[in-house]
């Protein structure tokens, strides 16, 4: 695992995740996206009714995110990442359509690996309870699309430095797995 | 006899909201920093300075350190000597969590109804459990519970002759499942015994003791340091990306049961371990 830190900048394309490896830790900057369940449901309705979404995901990152509100004065509220295994069914969708990164906390399903090794897309951990930091690196926000969810509505940031790590990368890797494997211990049963 | 107007609950619950969401219990600190200095994974490491790093910021700031504000959870002892006026006392602690919910800034993540899904826009109903006690004063235990790892809890009705040792077996299991889903290094509450539900209702109970105090029982503490050390040696370490410290404590609670039962239930909360006590 690489201790040295790797600077992105989205959108992303091919090039800049082909060469990312599980454990990496990353500082993503740019524009990125917000969805979480409500958000990938209808998303998934467009798709299935042949209507556009309200992005393309060429080429874009999904945060999986539900943000607190904000205070008076913040750009965004309190906004770390959500369990991913929940947009399991809809991730595929957006993958096949170009999108390259997906930030989140927790396992995928088999499908979604097998989805974004095929299609080219990476998924990055960040640390859920890290909400307040996190928001930190937000440094403009904007709802896109469908507003009436309210903390689950699509939102646009622009962020800096925000940090991730390499949960499954484009060769298979799977930090989950590697990572307990490498330090499970004999247990001592007591 | 004494009389408690129930506007004063009210204003408990509402600081209780906004406190247990900004600033970690000192105990849930220092079980932070513990593991911060026993944590062997470099990047377990690194995910352990950035929960203090938030930690300090929410807390300094006045903002939640997660974004899920959670479910609002109340133990409440009642000293039987207490008499409400102005009012009921659900509905009272229902306006504290409407206010708090509201004034605080924090996310609203109820919705009235499991199947209608929609949201009731000031995160009530709480949920409260009652405990009739001796005396005069009123003690609330706020637990905000995050969904995340609820989800990964479990309950198993085992059998008596799968005993103590399936129960083990049975809490390590769970916590294996809930790898990083759960967000550790994670908070365990068990509860053994009872019917069905008093399980479960333990297993949430437990997780409001101070971390890693242990059970008065000599028995059960025994059981709380051989699970945490089980769970520790499953290699997930903080969140999932690998390392030594899984959890940070593992609370049990007992109650008696049926001949014919063990009920064991494990209720997991994340490294946001929000509780805090407060009492009129």
């Amino acid at each position: 695992m690489a201790e040295e830190i790797v600077r992105l900048t989205a959108p992303l394309s091919f090039e800049d995740i082909e060469p990312l490896s599980t454990g990496d830790i990353v500082r993503l900057s740019g524009t990125i996206y917000t969805a979480r369940d409500a958000a990938h449901a209808r998303m998934a309705e467009a798709i299935e009714a042949g209507e556009e979404l309200p992005f393309d995901p060429e080429g874009q990152v999904i945060y999986f995110t539900g943000p607190a509100p904000a205070k008076p004065g913040q750009v965004m509220g309190p906004a770390g990442p959500t369990t991913s295994s929940r947009m399991d069914r809809y991730s595929p969708l957006l993958v096949e359509r170009g999108l390259r990164g997906m930030v989140g906390k927790g396992l995928r399903s088999e499908a979604v690996r097998e989805s974004m090794q095929e299609h080219g897309c990476v998924y990055f951990g960040a640390v859920e309870g890290t909400a307040a930091l996190l928001s930190r690196s937000v440094k403009s926000v904007e709802v896109v699309a469908y507003e009436d969810l309210d903390s689950e509505a699509i939102r646009k940031l622009e962020v800096e430095e925000f940090p991730a790590v390499v949960v499954n990368d484009l060769h298979g890797g799977d930090l989950y797995i590697e990572g307990r494997e490498r330090w499970r211990r004999a247990p001592n049963w007591g | 006899m004494r009389e408690i107007e129930v506007g004063e609950v009210t204003q408990l619950v509402r600081d209780l909201c906004i406190e247990t969401n900004t600033c970690l219990r000192e105990d849930q600190m220092a079980a932070l920093r513990r593991a911060r200095g026993d944590e062997e994974s470099p990047l377990g490491q690194e995910v352990l300075d950035q929960l203090l790093e938030n930690a300090a910021v929410a807390c300094s700031e006045g903002v939640p350190f997660c974004q899920d504000t959670g479910y609002a959870v109340f133990f409440i002892e009642l000293g039987q000597e207490v008499r409400f006026t102005g009012g009921h006392l659900g509905e009272a602690i229902d306006e504290g969590v409407r206010r708090g919910y509201v004034e605080g800034f924090l996310r609203k993540s109820i919705v009235g109804s499991p199947i209608e899904r929609e949201n009731t826009g000031d995160n009530t109903p709480a949920v409260v459990y009652y405990d009739l006690v001796p005396g005069e004063a009123l003690k609330v235990t706020m637990l905000v519970k995050g969904a995340g790892c609820d989800n990964m809890s479990a309950l198993r009705m085992l059998t008596p002759a799968e005993g103590l040792d399936g129960a083990k077996e049975f809490v390590v299991e769970t916590i294996e499942k809930a790898g990083p889903n759960a967000s550790p290094p994670v908070t365990v509450g068990v509860g053994i015994g009872g019917p069905f539900e008093k399980a479960a209702q333990l297993a949430k109970k437990a997780l409001t003791r101070t971390s890693g105090e242990p059970s008065p029982d000599p028995g059960l503490a025994e059981l709380e340091r051989d699970l945490l050390a089980r769970i520790n040696a499953t290699g997930i370490g903080p969140a999932g990306y690998g390392g030594t410290q899984t959890a940070l404590a593992v609370h049990v609670e007992s109650h008696p049961t049926h001949i014919a039962q063990f009920p064991v239930a494990v209720n997991i909360d994340c490294h946001s371990h929000r509780t805090r006590r407060a009492e009129l």
